[in-house]
């Protein structure tokens, strides 16, 4: 029982990471119809920068508290990569948005290695540590440990995707992102600035990933310029799991995502009977994705697809 | 002088000489590489060859059915890893090559089916993921299907492999015909380019068959051609079995060149260049592939002589060289598809639609790999 | 399609060609003689991008402080001065690449390679080599099929999976009495057949392996495989793989609250373990290949010179090092930096390297392979004890 909760904790705490990084995926995807491959690769910036910023105010010796320099951190993350993002998209997405969608799709995939290998010209080829600002504390739950930084993880994610779906449900700015995901042109006549409206939805996207990026340096003790691939291709699945474009659906894909891996990696050995072990955690990530989608075609609560007549 | 180049264009003389030139250009190509740049440049042109049957197979997958395949590098594994595994010590088969090569394109074949069966149902970028997923779900096995049985030897690969032959004439070792040394990779060069030139003949003669048209008809409206009575399914299928087996010849042709697989080979990022490799060169265009396949494979090597340039250039090094490398592979695809978004040599149906008015263009963009609206 | 830009851009391409191609001859030339002083080209080939950058510029760096040293201290072959260069090439860990920059290398008349870093890309360069008659030493290729090919132009001063792993695993059962032992791997040739060889080991020595897991070179969440692991109860933890992923496994496993020992081959003996794991590292029993650095002449100065000039040492930097001295020897010895002259000379070679003591065995493996056990205290890899390698590595 114990393994079972500390499996589901595992999860969870994944989980939430992937749904953070997935939502910027769907956003993007819901608007422009375009996977922005460059997302894991913004993650990583967010990452990369936080821990700059933490090096910089340590090195420079001022006497501060630690959880304080890790939000300073934060936030210059969140900046830079809110930066970033308006960046690429007016750099690598505009030009191409009455152009073939692959030619886009080809774009995002070559920011990706520009972004990639500009980090590693920046940032260096080594792996960079997060130094032990944070205050940890363990907590014993029926034999499943769980710890402070863990929990913190599952709500700051909880608040900010609950935040995001307020903005978008709520407001003049949500409802005008809506509008042009559904009907670009029509939203222009309606007097909503579609380019605007556009470089909102990256910057936000590209906040929430430089979150989640910091999140996952803070919470492995590691970044390197490399980080971003294999997480963007997680969090890319997590999106099209729950139905690529709907903000719910990101959560709930991100959330599915981190349990399939943790429940996968744990039990997939006794479920098989020892046939397959833990090195098919990804197959059986693969292979609930499948099944969902071929039987649920746009995802788990994506919009049915409308065949044109 | 433009006019005088058109007429040229419809001077038969002219296209025969053009042939003719093109023709004694890639026979004589591997000795005037070598000689000027270096056997490491013919080793390049050997892979610049296993590369345009690849991005042809995939043309077939993307550019004619415009079913989004972000996997296809597995059947290039199934079709290296069935070669290896009939003709190595492995399990110490050893088949002969014309037997190789068809079974290795038989068996990525029917890998091909064996996804798409799954996936017609899906669109645009669903099928992408799924496709990826596959992808992924084939590289994952091969890396660790070394226990409980050893079948592919897991991550330590597969070594040893046998060399390609016919008979006792091996294609790895150096030969020599009228005086002249043919070293190995200068006889695989002119069996690499005996295969292509067969490849882009079937490709040529499909984009214009029944089934060539069958293809573009689903590309551009599936539910049209379904009510013109073309069955989708089977054409689907027939698109993933035809690009499959393409890339199974060529991983055979890979793993006897090679001599040595291991599962690293094919990851996500080689599926990823070979559809840059045809979206950037003009996606349905067999020309434009081929133009696609070559710069991808031989701009990134160009690239190791920044150094060299730098120096030239500066008198010093800037930058260390290799660590620019990838990043202005980067900054070439961005570029490349801003300034030509329909690829370097568009296919004569996209040029069409992109010098025609901006409806058609919207019905394109609608039209091509659309999952909403 | 018209004309004009048509001729223009075949201008620019050959213009390119010719730029290449001089840049190639220019190097070509270099072999030769120059100012009354030969130069002898060396090859290096690592990743120098990619996710294991890091490493490979490692060696690379390692190679190049040799390549120095060598060059100031001057040498003589066939009574000419020889200055050294060293040729590096990023194969970017990929099988295909490694054998187009084999070639180039072939091409530009290097008298021998130090490389590669991985065994995926050793091995299908090491046939080109052999074509050539060119001697090939890798410094980090562990792979038993590497020399087991029975090229003689193969050689490593590293130990191979084999020799690692038996004492690796017995070290495991009768030095750290552990019963009930779990084994993690990566996934990688590196990873995978260390962790099979430790496994047999094990069983060979009457531990016992309760659990095999696996990950791979890319993950950074081990929870999941810890958790299931621990519900096992083992008394120690192997981790087949490198540091990066090795130093947030022990963060995770002591967060999980595992008390198990920890134990990893020379991809976890590393200062950058160090820095990863931070204080979690304490306790940590890992191996690397030959003697320890300190004890070896030039050992320290090594260290001193190398930190000074390139920072920490990642990981296989003395191994490069080393190899290009024994190279070096070699054409010493036989008064040539011909290729197939020295090459009969390199299974003679003896060598106090600053890894060890390094001589050939008849396949071109390491000979003896003496294997040092590191555990972490206060923060430094502290001496435990030298195992000396089966004589015969076969059995």
């Amino acid at each position: 029982m114990d393994i079972l909760t500390q499996q589901l904790i595992n999860g969870l705490v994944l989980g939430s990471i992937y749904a953070l990084v997935a939502l910027g995926y769907t956003m993007v995807y819901g608007i422009l119809e375009l996977i922005n491959f460059a997302h894991g690769e913004v993650t990583m910036f967010g990452a990369m920068i936080c821990l700059a910023v933490i090096g910089a105010i340590v090195s420079s010796g001022a006497e501060v508290n630690g959880l304080l320099i890790v939000s300073l951190g934060l936030l210059a993350a969140m900046a830079v990569c809110g930066a970033l993002g308006f960046l690429i998209e007016r750099v690598a997405y505009r030009p191409l948005r009455r152009a073939p969608r692959l030619a886009a799709l080809i774009t995002a995939i070559g920011m990706s290695i520009v972004l990639q290998n500009a980090a590693m010209l920046i940032w260096g080829k080594q792996y960079i540590t997060f130094p032990p600002l944070l205050p940890l504390a363990r907590y014993d739950i029926g034999g499943a440990v769980i710890t402070n930084l863990q929990i913190f993880i599952v709500l700051l994610s909880c608040l900010l995707m609950a935040g995001l779906l307020l903005l978008i449900r709520h407001t003049r700015l949500g409802r005008a992102m809506r509008a042009t995901a559904q009907a670009q042109d029509i939203a222009g006549l309606m007097g909503i600035n579609v380019n605007t409206i556009i470089s909102i939805t990256f910057v936000i996207g590209a906040a929430l990933a430089a979150v989640a990026g910091v999140m996952v340096s803070a919470y492995y003790g590691l970044a390197h310029y490399f980080m971003g691939f294999m997480l963007g291709l997680k969090a890319f699945t997590a999106a099209v799991l729950g139905g690529i474009g709907n903000i719910a659906g990101a959560m709930l894909g991100g959330l599915l995502l981190g349990l399939i891996e943790s429940f996968g990696a744990g039990y997939i050995g006794a479920l098989t009977g020892g046939f397959l072990g833990s090195h098919y955690q990804d197959v059986f990530a693969f292979f609930v994705l499948i099944l969902v989608l071929v039987i649920r075609p746009s995802g788990l609560l994506g919009e049915r697809v409308v065949e044109r007549a | 002088m433009i006019e005088r180049w058109q007429k040229l264009r419809y001077d038969r003389r002219a296209a025969w000489a053009a042939y003719i030139a093109l023709g004694l250009l890639l026979v004589l190509l591997p000795f005037l590489t070598g000689e000027t740049l270096g056997r490491g440049w013919v080793r390049i042109l050997d892979f610049t060859l296993l590369y345009i049957m690849l991005a042809l197979g995939l043309n077939i997958v993307v550019g004619y059915a415009g079913l989004l395949d972000l996997g296809y590098i597995a059947f290039y594994a199934v079709g290296a890893y069935t070669y290896a595994l009939l003709a190595s010590p492995h399990f110490d088969l050893h088949l002969p090559f014309w037997a190789l090569l068809p079974i290795g394109a038989g068996v990525a074949g029917i890998f091909g089916i064996l996804l798409g069966a799954p996936t017609l149902r899906l669109r645009g970028d669903y099928l992408a993921i799924v496709t990826l997923g596959f992808g992924e779900i084939i590289r994952i096995f091969l890396t660790n299907l070394n226990a409980p049985v050893n079948i592919t030897n897991g991550p330590q690969g597969i070594n040893l492999i046998d060399p390609v032959a016919f008979g006792s004439f091996s294609f790895s070792e150096t030969h020599t015909f009228f005086g002249i040394t043919f070293p190995g990779i200068y006889t695989y060069y002119y069996l690499f380019l005996t295969l292509a030139l067969l490849v882009i003949f079937v490709s040529l003669r499909l984009q214009n068959s029944r089934i060539g048209r069958a293809w573009v008809a689903i590309r551009e409206d599936e539910v049209a051609a379904e009510a013109m009575g073309i069955n989708t399914r089977n054409i689907k299928l027939l698109a993933f079995a035809m690009g499959a087996s393409f890339a199974g010849i060529s991983g055979g042709l890979f793993a006897g060149f090679q001599g040595f697989i291991s599962p690293e080979s094919f990851n996500l990022f080689e599926s990823i260049i070979v559809l840059c490799m045809i979206v950037l060169g003009g996606m349905g265009n067999i020309g434009g592939v081929i133009l696609g396949a070559v710069l991808l494979t031989v701009f990134p090597e160009a690239l190791r002589y920044l150094g060299e340039l730098q120096s030239f250039v500066f008198g010093r090094l800037l930058v260390d060289a290799t660590d620019l490398r990838m990043l202005i592979f980067g900054l070439a695809l961005v570029l490349i598809m801003i300034f030509r978004p329909a690829g370097l040599l568009p296919s004569v149906r996209r040029r069409h639609e992109f010098d025609s008015d901006a409806s058609v263009l919207a019905q394109e963009q609608t039209s091509l790999y659309d999952t909403r609206r | 399609m018209n004309g004009p830009p048509m001729t223009k851009w075949t201008f620019r391409l050959l213009a390119l060609t010719l730029a290449m191609t001089a840049c190639d001859k220019k190097a070509e030339t270099a072999s030769g003689t120059a100012g009354g002083e030969t130069t002898v080209k060396i090859g290096q080939i690592s990743p120098l991008t990619g996710p294991q950058a890091h490493l490979g510029k490692d060696n690379d760096n390692g190679a190049r402080l040799a390549i120095d040293e060598i060059n100031a201290a001057g040498v003589l072959l066939g009574g000419k001065k020889v200055k050294f260069v060293l040729v590096s090439q990023d194969d970017i860990a990929d099988p295909r690449t490694a054998t187009v920059v084999a070639q180039k290398l072939v091409d530009q008349r290097v008298a021998g390679v130090i490389g590669h870093l991985n065994s995926g890309t050793s091995i299908p360069a090491s046939k080109i080599y052999l074509d050539a008659g060119i001697p090939q030493i890798s410094p980090s290729a562990t792979a038993i099929a590497y020399t087991a090919q029975g090229f003689k132009t193969a050689f490593r001063v590293m130990t191979n999976d084999r020799q690692q792993g038996k004492v690796l695993g017995e070290y495991a059962v009768k030095n750290m009495g552990a019963k009930r032992i779990a084994i993690i791997d990566d996934r990688t040739a590196y990873g995978q057949g260390l962790a099979d060889e430790v496994d047999k080991a094990v069983k060979a020595s009457g531990g016992e392996v309760i659990a095999r897991e696996f990950t791979t070179d890319r993950s950074t969440d081990f929870l999941a495989i810890l958790t299931s692991i621990k519900s096992k109860m083992p008394d120690l933890v192997f981790f087949g793989g490198m540091d990066a992923q090795g130093a947030p496994m022990v963060k995770q496993l002591q967060s999980l609250g595992l008390k198990a020992k920890f134990l990893g081959g020379d991809g976890v003996q590393t200062a950058e373990f160090l820095k990863l794991a931070g204080n979690n590292a304490e306790g940590v029993t890992a191996s690397s290949p030959g003697l320890p650095i300190d004890s070896m002449p030039g050992g320290k100065e090594f260290r001193q010179k190398f930190t000074d000039r390139f920072g920490t040492i990642q990981t296989y930097a003395p191994y490069a090092y080393d190899a290009v001295n024994v190279m070096v020897d070699a054409m010493k010895q036989a008064d040539s930096a011909e290729p197939a002259r020295y090459l009969a000379e390199l299974p003679r070679i003896q060598r106090a390297g600053v890894t060890g003591n390094i001589s050939f065995d008849e396949k071109g493996d390491i000979r003896g392979g003496a294997i040092t056990l590191y555990q972490v205290k206060g923060g430094k890899w502290e001496v435990q004890e030298t195992v000396m390698g089966d004589a015969d590595p076969k059995k």
